[in-house]
């Protein structure tokens, strides 16, 4: 990029901003500091006049655009030049909503207005426009790994949007568990303006819809079902996976898909752990799935005890079994679809026999789902007998003796049964978890995917085994991009979920698909041309880059360079702060163009006793907080000054030396919460970036500073009250310690 | 002819020498200066209460209310019945909601009916007075009737639970309704809406069966009052105000107390404040006399 | 104990619940107790409760027939209707506890000497006598119900709170000799007698 590169800054007025600050100073600020050819005012820059001039000076040649308004945040239809680099300085969110009106505060709000033009300038300085690396393609074939409910509702949902799918299951038919179905919970609630009453028309357990599932696949053209068979090779990016289909039979067939949706689905609890149930002791001992097989043998007969035939005429469910337990073997988490399967199951008997007596021993229902607690009344109507019981024991004999502790009538007491039926849970089936601890003694898991990653062959685990999909905004997205998870091996779920999951995960892969063969980020930045690259000759092979990516994009070539796979990559930047010696860089996002905003900010004079507090703000939540807090009025310390960064992971420790060398007195970081319930866009780049600053101490310590100069803080998008709070907490700090010493 | 007319069903505690005599000399007064009518339901017999259901299977109980409601429905055809009495009204809506809802129930209890040579149609509004001031005349016209206001009284509306419960006034919460607080602020005195014990139980029919049970929830509910700087107790319930009231000398003796706090029925408030004698306003009825009462009706 | 009672434990050998179905009033709403225990946090005199009525369903469904039925419990309530109110599945509660109340007295079962239980027979036949309630002879036949001494005794521990209602004229000792009544008193009992007949046959029906 070179002598054609031409800087236009654009001043706004409106909101205000005018009245609050002096525009001309501001001007002139970008025009002499910031160094732009050009710096225009507009009253109104967001309206059709003001869009349009900024439009007509890129059509002229402007290269790069400031635009001093609101925050970026804010107005991003209007100001949207996808042909321009562009950068903005919040004046409005950032300034003059968070400091007061009065004379006395308006010197310091210029002052920050000042240096926010500065910044933004010299941000602009250093950046390009982005645009794709040209190593896409567009494959719209859509892989799908699982032929049960949700692999076979995934394909369907991405068949019917007109994207050809390929469907691979590992037994020699589709249907998965939920075709061993005698008949399914309901999914809806009872119709509006049902009755509380005792008779009221409750939902019914419904007919198996598995078997009308199998054959629309099959007489679904866009759809090749590969039955026998598992993927023996996964390799590629989004936009241009290439897979490996081994059939059992040896042959093996190859594909190339754009995008990848696994349906592994879960395997049953293994019941045999349940001793103390006498599972194995007494064939009448049975669990929840396996009572599915006595039910579709009996039709609409009496279900019958496997141990002699005879009609079972009384039959408890034991709710939690091996499950919701600490104990060594069982399942510590609930599987969320039993209860409402063991009502369903009850339904079964009275349906059938009214006068079978039907129990069930429970500690916590819970009935998920829309028909959930109308499916629980209408299982009451019918008599099913609901215990608040905790089951402690059953032996066999011909007729079953259940132990039991009444938690309402708080005595032990037992009942006798023809039949038990255990309600057992849902264990992952995600493959191995390329992150496991080396030293965690584990069972062999087969690969599902076998990616050819540096990275590991499968999906990462969250806990549990479960597969890590940001479970509270994009439930879809796993840690390796363009391939989504749907159903139970993300967590334990019913049928009806699984399949909401699967049309969820199919809308993702199709945007993949589509993302990918435009060089588009996936989320959360979608939409972004840029991505990471790398200077060759700086870079000593560490690895970091490849280890640290949360997202598995990064391979290495032979001589252990990094090898990026730009569609895999979500542009956080985890690799750019990971990388110790700065050589990872976006076109429009970089170390650099940082480091200029924290050099081009004025750090006053110690004798001018006006403090510099530094506050990396996250994009994605801590920032769009402080937006928020500046809307609702909140005071801001004329002090901060705030950068917003993609994530706390693209962090480079430097930035953070840099800055307390040149005199800042303090610096702030805002990200994401990062534990096991993470709220991190990123999945991983708030720990890295915690992990990464827990060594900051060192630093510090080095320069003599003390350790509360530099504080990061989990700051979600809720925290409008506590997110200025933190900032202005550090303002009191450095009132209480002093100022920097490094202040020239 | 009377602006508004209603089939009445007094109840027996109304009745002469009987323990809300004085509820029904204040509804009396208050009836002629709104204008009201009260048709009293020929022969009408007792609704057994809630309290009945020990030698009253729910048939015979039930069938109580349907012959009062046939009767009002044979003699005051076309007009709402209107109680007075929480118990009454509560005994003979229920009665008329369960006939609709269970029909083998309406056809027994039309056979026995039939005993008496009665035809039970259940087509009848059931109100209580509440009701009917709150609804069919509204403050408005009550504030409009106001002579004296009540200045000055600070008074603890105290709903309790069969005026409130399960039926209760539309449109009011059951944890903490309001219209007796915008009553007595029509009248020109002063509520306390956050009285706390304003729908608390005092006992109902176990302050004769349980009294030590009863007495101590009806402790509470009058050093509430007491707690919220009241002058006197107001509720819309016979057996509220008779608990209330009558039993504060055996508290006193039990707790060491010093109650002597008056409990009045909202009746008796809208007939001081209509400009009615403290005879009118039945307050001589009063076993805890009601003197700031007394001393605005003689004003 | 009494035949019937022979006869609902013969007929309904293993459910109490349906036989409290069958025979207790508002019986068929026991099973849609979900055991979130609002009635019994709701209840005035919850602290008196041997069960509370949460505690009083379960015991109905694990069959507790005796304990239920020989329970003071259901005589504690007070007809205050907050648990119904309260109630998340609208079970009409406080109708049940009578219905249980009623039920326990008619099989023979309640606890001999339940005062609110004898309170309730006094009132309900001094109710039908005159087809309306005389409150002094109800306030008398309840001090006397155990027996001259104690009904000497408890009119004097009384007396004072007669005076009062005697001087405010809401009590009249003139009651004592014939007092208010419905004009129909024979048709009023002609027709609680056959109502009384319809129920017992029901309840009959279904025992036998």
């Amino acid at each position: 990029m070179s002598a054609e590169k031409k800087l236009v800054g654009y001043v706004c007025t409106g909101c205000g901003i005018g009245d609050r600050l002096d525009a001309k100073q501001l001007l002139s600020t970008a025009k002499r500091e910031g160094k732009l050819q050009e710096c225009k005012q507009h009253d109104m820059l967001c309206n059709a006049e003001g869009v349009k001039l900024i439009a007509d000076d890129i059509a002229a040649g402007a290269t790069h655009i400031m635009i001093a308004a609101c925050s970026r945040r804010a107005k991003v239809e209007a100001f949207h030049f996808p042909d321009a680099a562009m950068t903005r300085a919040n004046l409005r969110e950032g300034v003059i909503w968070v400091r007061p009106a009065s004379g006395e505060n308006s010197e310091t709000t210029q002052e920050m207005a000042d240096d926010y033009i500065r910044m933004a300038c010299a941000e602009l300085r250093t950046i390009n426009k982005p645009s794709s690396s040209g190593e896409q393609s567009l494959i719209k074939n859509i892989l799908v790994v699982g032929g049960g409910v949700t692999g076979m509702t995934a394909a369907l949902e991405a068949a019917a949007a007109g994207y050809a799918v390929t469907l691979v299951e590992k037994s020699g038919a589709l249907g998965g568990h939920a075709a061993l179905l005698h008949k399914r919970v309901p999914s809806r609630a009872a119709s509006a303006g049902t009755s509380n009453s005792r008779n009221a028309a409750l939902p019914q357990p419904a007919e198996n819809n598995v078997p009308e599932l199998v054959s629309r696949v099959g007489t679904t053209g866009n759809i090749s079902v590969h039955l026998n068979s598992s993927v023996a090779k996964t390799s590629g990016a989004p936009g241009r996976f290439s897979v490996d289909i081994a059939a059992e039979s040896g042959s093996t067939s190859t594909g190339e898909f754009g995008a990848i949706i696994q349906a592994s689905g879960f395997k049953p609890y293994d019941a045999g752990q349940l001793s103390e149930f006498a599972y194995g002791a007494s064939p009448d001992v049975v669990t929840n799935l396996e009572l599915e097989g006595l039910a579709k043998a009996a039709g609409d007969g009496p279900i019958k005890r496997p141990s002699d035939g005879k009609e079972v005429k009384s039959v408890a469910f034991i709710q939690c079994a091996g499950q919701r337990s600490d104990t060594q073997g069982h399942l510590p988490y609930c599987s969320g679809f039993c209860c409402t399967t063991s009502i369903k199951q009850a339904i079964y008997f009275k349906d059938q026999n009214p006068g079978c007596d039907t129990t069930i021993l429970f500690d916590d229902l819970r009935t998920p789902g829309a028909a959930g607690e109308d499916f629980y009344r209408a299982g009451q109507q019918k008599m099913v007998t609901f215990s608040k019981g905790k089951a402690t024991e059953v032996v066999p004999g011909s007729s079953l003796k259940v132990r039991f502790q009444d938690l309402i009538l708080n005595e032990a007491t037992e009942m006798e049964c023809d039949l038990v039926v255990l309600a057992t849970g849902m264990v992952a089936n995600s493959g191995p978890d390329p992150y496991a601890p080396a030293d965690a003694a584990q069972v062999p898991v087969a690969s599902i995917l076998n990616l050819q990653y540096r990275q590991g062959t499968d999906l990462p685990h969250l806990k549990h085994g479960f597969t890590d999909s940001h479970f509270i905004c994009f439930p879809y997205e796993t840690r390796r991009t363009g391939i989504y998870a749907a159903g139970p091996l993300r967590r334990p779920m019913d049928m009806q979920q699984a399949m909401d999951d699967a049309a969820g995960a199919a809308m993702k892969a199709i945007q993949a698909v589509e993302n990918a063969g435009l060089g588009r980020a996936a989320h959360p930045r979608s939409g972004d041309l840029s991505f990471p690259s790398f200077r060759k000759e700086g870079c000593t092979q560490c690895k970091r880059c490849t280890v640290e990516c949360p997202f598995g994009a990064i391979n290495e070539d032979e001589k252990g360079y990094p090898l990026y796979n730009e569609s895999r990559c979500r542009r956080c930047g985890t690799c750019m702060g990971a990388c110790p010696v700065r050589v990872i860089s976006f076109e429009n996002y970089s170390v650099e163009s940082v480091n200029q905003q924290i050099k081009n900010c004025n750090v006053p004079d110690e004798f001018q006793e006006k403090p510099r507090i530094l506050v990396f703000a996250c994009e994605n939540d801590a920032y769009p907080a402080l937006d928020q807090a500046a809307m609702s009025g909140k005071e801001i310390t004329p002090w901060a000054r705030v950068i917003p960064v993609r994530c706390l992971g693209s962090i480079s420790l430097s930035w953070i030396t840099d800055s307390l060398n040149s005199g800042y007195d303090g610096v702030v970081l805002m990200g994401c919460r990062r534990d096991d319930d993470y709220q991190c866009h990123f999945v991983k780049g708030s720990a890295m970036a915690a992990e990464r600053m827990s060594k900051v101490g060192d630093t510090l310590s080095s320069l003599n500073l003390e350790p509360e100069r530099v504080v990061l803080h989990e700051v979600a998008i809720t925290d409008v009250e506590r997110a200025p709070k933190l900032i202005n907490d550090m303002a009191d700090t450095v009132a209480r310690i002093g100022q920097s010493p490094f202040k020239f | 002819m009377a602006k508004r007319e209603y089939s009445f069903y007094p109840g027996c505690s109304s009745q002469k020498g009987a323990s809300s005599s004085n509820y029904l000399v204040s509804v009396q007064t208050l009836c002629e200066e709104l204008d009201i009518k009260l048709n009293e339901i020929p022969d009408w017999n007792c609704c057994a209460a809630s309290i009945g259901y020990g030698g009253g299977g729910v048939l015979p109980r039930l069938t109580l209310s349907a012959r009062n409601i046939a009767l009002s429905e044979q003699h005051n055809a076309g007009q709402d019945i209107v109680a007075t009495c929480a118990a009454c009204w509560l005994a003979t809506r229920e009665a008329a909601e369960r006939f609709k809802h269970d029909g083998g129930l309406m056809a027994e209890a039309s056979q026995a009916l039939a005993e008496t040579g009665l035809k039970l149609n259940n087509t009848t509004p059931i109100k209580h007075m509440a009701e009917v001031l709150v609804q069919d005349i509204g403050y408005a016209e009550i504030g409009a009737k106001v002579k004296k206001p009540l200045e000055g009284l600070k008074i603890a509306g105290y709903v309790g639970c069969q005026t409130n419960r399960p039926f209760g006034i539309a449109g009011e919460s059951y944890e903490n309704p309001l219209y007796l607080d915008r009553l007595i602020d029509t009248l020109g005195a002063q509520s306390i809406p956050t009285y706390e014990k304003k729908v608390q139980c005092c006992g109902g029919a176990l302050a004769f069966s349980e009294p030590a049970k009863s007495q101590e929830m009806i402790k509470g509910i009058i050093e509430a009052a007491y707690d919220h700087g009241a002058d006197m107790i107001a509720t819309p319930c016979p057996l509220c105000q008779a608990n209330v009231e009558i039993y504060q000398d055996q508290i006193n003796n039990t707790y060491g107390t010093k109650f002597k706090m008056p409990v009045v029925y909202y009746s008796s408030l809208m007939a001081v404040a209509f400009g009615r004698s403290a005879k009118d306003a039945a307050l001589d009825g009063q076993v805890v006399a009601a003197k700031q009462l007394e001393e605005i009706a003689k004003k | 104990m009494s035949d019937l009672n022979q006869n609902m434990i013969e007929k309904y050998r293993n459910s109490f619940l349906k036989e409290v179905e069958a025979n207790v009033e508002e019986g068929e709403w026991v099973k849609m107790c979900m055991q979130c225990g609002v009635c019994s946090g709701s209840c005035p005199l919850g602290k008196h409760w041997a069960h509370p009525p949460q505690e009083i369903f379960m015991m109905i469904r694990a069959g507790k027939r005796e304990a239920v039925l020989a329970s003071d419990a259901m005589w504690m309530c007070t007809s205050c209707y907050n648990c119904i109110v309260r109630c998340p599945r609208e079970v009409p509660i406080t109708h049940i506890m009578h219905g249980l109340a009623h039920y326990a007295k008619r099989l023979g079962l309640a606890p001999k000497g339940q005062p609110t239980m004898a309170f309730s027979q006094i009132f309900w036949d001094n109710m039908l006598k005159a087809g309306r309630v005389n409150e002094l002879k109800l306030g008398l036949s309840l001090y006397f119900k155990d027996g001259f001494v104690q009904g000497v005794k408890n009119s004097l521990a009384n007396a004072k709170l007669g005076q009062n209602m005697m001087k405010a004229k809401r009590m009249n000792a003139a009651e004592f000799f014939g007092g208010h009544g419905v004009k129909d008193v024979s048709g009023l009992q002609k027709m609680i007698k056959k109502a009384q007949e319809l129920e017992d046959a029901r309840i009959a029906k279904y025992g036998n």
